[in-house]
């Protein structure tokens, strides 16, 4: 037999060569703010865990190099990337010398080259596994589960940025809290609204048109100039309603965040109950009322059931959007991973940046997998078959 | 028995369907022809208030149908419509249920339906039930349609071009089936075509419409014999006329006493296909024999022929 190439596979082991011969593994600095010192793999682990990094990952390479099983891929991505999350932990208790307090060891380039590398691979070989959306999920819970062991077990702890969340711990919780609050309950809002409203601009075609154009015209503006915009109004309320700001209503903080994301999530989630409504079939319409449906009938029973994978998808969209959104909300005192972000930025300390953005595009990512299965298994009728 | 009595309908002053009356007798085929446009989808979708007439009205066994809310009516009326309009996300079995469920039915009485009407259609259940509408071929997509139109167990079927969308092979036989169909459940059926071959093939009577006036309702062979207007002769074809005479007419009703040589022809084909026989095999005369096979003489080229005449 041939031995035949992958095509990926080449541009993975490019990365991985890359990433771990020429790039610098883990950095060393005095203290959080300033300029470090990048040591290579070897130099940054002690020889038995260096050499030990490197075999897995030359056998990882290999299993991504050549065409084999996408299970063996997959294993070997899981292994690879295991023995580089276990190793950057390890760096760091190796880098800091002992007793110092102030140095800080953090990922450098080609670990994160690496962890990109061989996190392409899992993805390649999930895609070839075609797993069903059940399956997609459960491997999302495994990967959230070791994750999770991988903190609770304490070997980051050396880790720059885990010194920067074990310093902010309680504050940390709360924002986390903060954050998926608002990203969450404005996705929540938003649907509320936006359906019955999609659902009456495709009831009431002259509406369409205004409607869509108006909430095209506030997804064009920039979101700190929409949170400014919601100082006045929100102040106003806050003085004038009685109770309003007895419940949060304020010109700064929580609520102009929450309406900003309510506003931005409007026109995805409106604009594709249309398209879904329109989608469904004329004839299956026609036959619904013709057999004696009535007007709720056919929306619960026939159109919203096939427009709900449309419908599903502007709502990963919309979830997905506010969740990285929501980071900006901490510029008006809204809160969130946002706060750690800006905090890092005015301190120049790049690990308390990450504190905030690695939980951001993690609970992104996480959100992403779970709705593609939840449309997935929505969508049993393939798109060819819809107009038939 | 449906009465249309002097229904007419307007779209912003457009007269669509302009004062029509007619009966339609019960457990008959009645076939509504006409080029597009000429009002006739928009007749049958009146009488289940898809539509509501601008004035008139139809009466379903002497009950004006707007006496109860139309989606109420139309759970009583069988309604099928080209391109059949499954719902694509239901399983066959699902669909076939709706409008029993609508109705409030029990659980065991809609599955026996189900059953029934699958077992009826030439689809298995076991297999056919659970699939999806686009797991189908065309012609068991069309099939469904019908069967799903009848779980109710409606009097009044109306079928709008159902048969418009399947191929020339596959139509034949949906025609047969729906003849069939129709004798077993007694089914009063009224069918929208421009086909007129299908209307000869399914008709009791034939209801022609032009510009939204029906200008000549009657059995096939009156359209035949004596063409209301000219669109009506137009409509059948000047060299159609003798074998859509022929085409109505079962062989047995020209069999005469006699003997003949050769392959016999059975007594409810069609004195078109006695005559296509004839040409084909060079005779003068057929065999005739009954349904059971048991011998009733014989048919004669002259006799077609002379069937096949202008008649006077």
């Amino acid at each position: 037999m041939r031995v035949q190439f992958d095509k990926l596979g080449i541009v993975i082991a490019l990365l991985a060569v890359y990433g771990g011969l020429w790039a610098s593994f883990a950095t060393l600095k005095p203290n959080r703010i300033v300029q470090g010192k990048a040591e290579a793999m070897l130099q940054s682990l002690p020889a038995w865990a260096g050499w030990g990094l490197i075999g897995v990952l030359v056998l990882a390479t290999a299993a991504a190099l050549f065409r084999t099983s996408p299970w063996i891929k997959l294993l070997a991505a899981v292994a690879a990337l295991a023995a580089l999350t276990l190793s950057i932990g390890h760096a760091a208790t190796f880098l800091t010398p002992a007793g110092n307090t102030y140095a800080r060891v953090s990922p450098a380039s080609g670990f994160w080259i690496l962890l990109f590398a061989f996190a392409l691979l899992a993805a390649d070989a999930i895609t070839r596994l075609d797993p069903p959306p059940a399956m997609r999920v459960l491997f999302l819970v495994v990967a959230a589960a070791a994750i999770g062991t991988l903190l609770m077990s304490g070997s980051w702890n050396g880790l720059s940025i885990m010194k920067e969340y074990s310093g902010r711990a309680d504050v940390f919780w709360v924002e986390a809290g903060k954050h998926v609050e608002l990203a969450l309950g404005s996705l929540f809002a938003a649907v509320l609204v936006g359906l019955p409203l999609g659902i009456l601009c495709h009831r009431v075609a002259p509406l369409r048109d205004g409607v869509l154009n108006t909430l095209n015209l506030v997804q064009t503006i920039p979101s700190i100039a929409l949170f400014g915009l919601l100082i006045a109004p929100l102040g106003w309320i806050a003085a004038n309603v009685p109770g309003a700001a007895a419940i949060g209503i304020r010109g700064i903080g929580g609520a102009p965040a929450f309406v900003a994301l309510f506003l931005y999530s409007l026109l995805p989630v409106v604009a594709n109950t249309v398209v879904g409504l329109a989608g469904v079939p004329r004839a299956a319409n026609d036959a619904a009322r013709g057999i004696g449906m009535t007007g709720w009938q056919r929306l619960f029973k026939i159109e919203f059931p096939l427009a709900l994978p449309v419908i599903l998808t502007a709502i990963r969209i919309v979830l997905v959007q506010n969740i990285g959104m929501a980071t900006i909300a901490a510029l008006i005192g809204g809160g969130g991973f946002g706060v750690f972000v800006f905090q890092g930025i005015g301190q120049t300390a790049m690990d308390l940046v990450l504190l905030g953005a690695v939980p951001t595009v993690a609970l992104a990512f996480a959100s992403a997998v779970v709705l593609d299965a939840l449309i997935e298994m929505n969508s049993r009728v393939p798109n060819g078959a819809r107009s038939a | 028995m449906i009465e249309i009595d002097a229904i007419t309908k307007r779209y912003d002053g457009v007269t669509v369907v302009d004062n029509v009356s007619m009966v339609i007798e019960p457990r008959t085929v009645t076939v509504v022809v006409g080029t597009s446009g000429s009002g006739k989808t928009t007749l049958i979708r009146m009488i289940n208030r898809l539509v509501e007439a601008t004035e008139g009205a139809i009466r379903l066994d002497g009950e004006d149908n707007r006496s109860m809310p139309g989606y109420e009516l139309r759970r009583r009326i069988g309604y099928a419509i080209q391109g059949h309009g499954l719902f694509p996300h239901r399983t066959v079995a699902q669909n076939i249920a709706t409008v029993p469920g609508l109705l409030g039915w029990e659980r065991s009485r809609i599955d026996a339906k189900v059953e029934e009407l699958l077992t009826l259609f030439q689809l298995e259940p076991k297999t056919f039930g659970p699939r999806y509408p686009h797991e189908l071929s065309g012609g068991q997509q069309q099939r469904v349609g019908v069967a799903r139109a009848l779980a109710a167990e409606p009097n009044v079927l109306l079928m709008d071009e159902p048969f418009g969308a399947l191929d020339p092979i596959i139509r034949a036989k949906a025609q047969e089936d729906l003849l069939a169909i129709q004798k077993h459940f007694g089914t009063t059926i009224v069918l929208v075509t421009h086909d007129m071959n299908e209307a000869f093939h399914l008709a009791d009577k034939i209801a022609v419409m032009d510009k939204g006036k029906v200008v000549q309702y009657g059995p096939p062979a009156e359209l035949v014999r004596a063409p209301a207007t000219p669109f009506v002769e137009t409509l059948i074809g000047d060299a159609e006329r003798p074998f859509r005479l022929l085409s109505i007419a079962r062989t047995g009703a020209a069999a005469e006493p006699g003997e003949a040589e050769g392959e016999p022809i059975r007594e409810d084909r069609s004195q078109q296909e006695a005559l296509a026989d004839l040409i084909w095999s060079g005779r003068d005369a057929l065999p005739v024999i009954s349904m059971s096979g048991s011998p009733m003489g014989r048919v004669t080229l002259d006799a077609i022929l002379k069937r096949a005449a202008r008649p006077r």
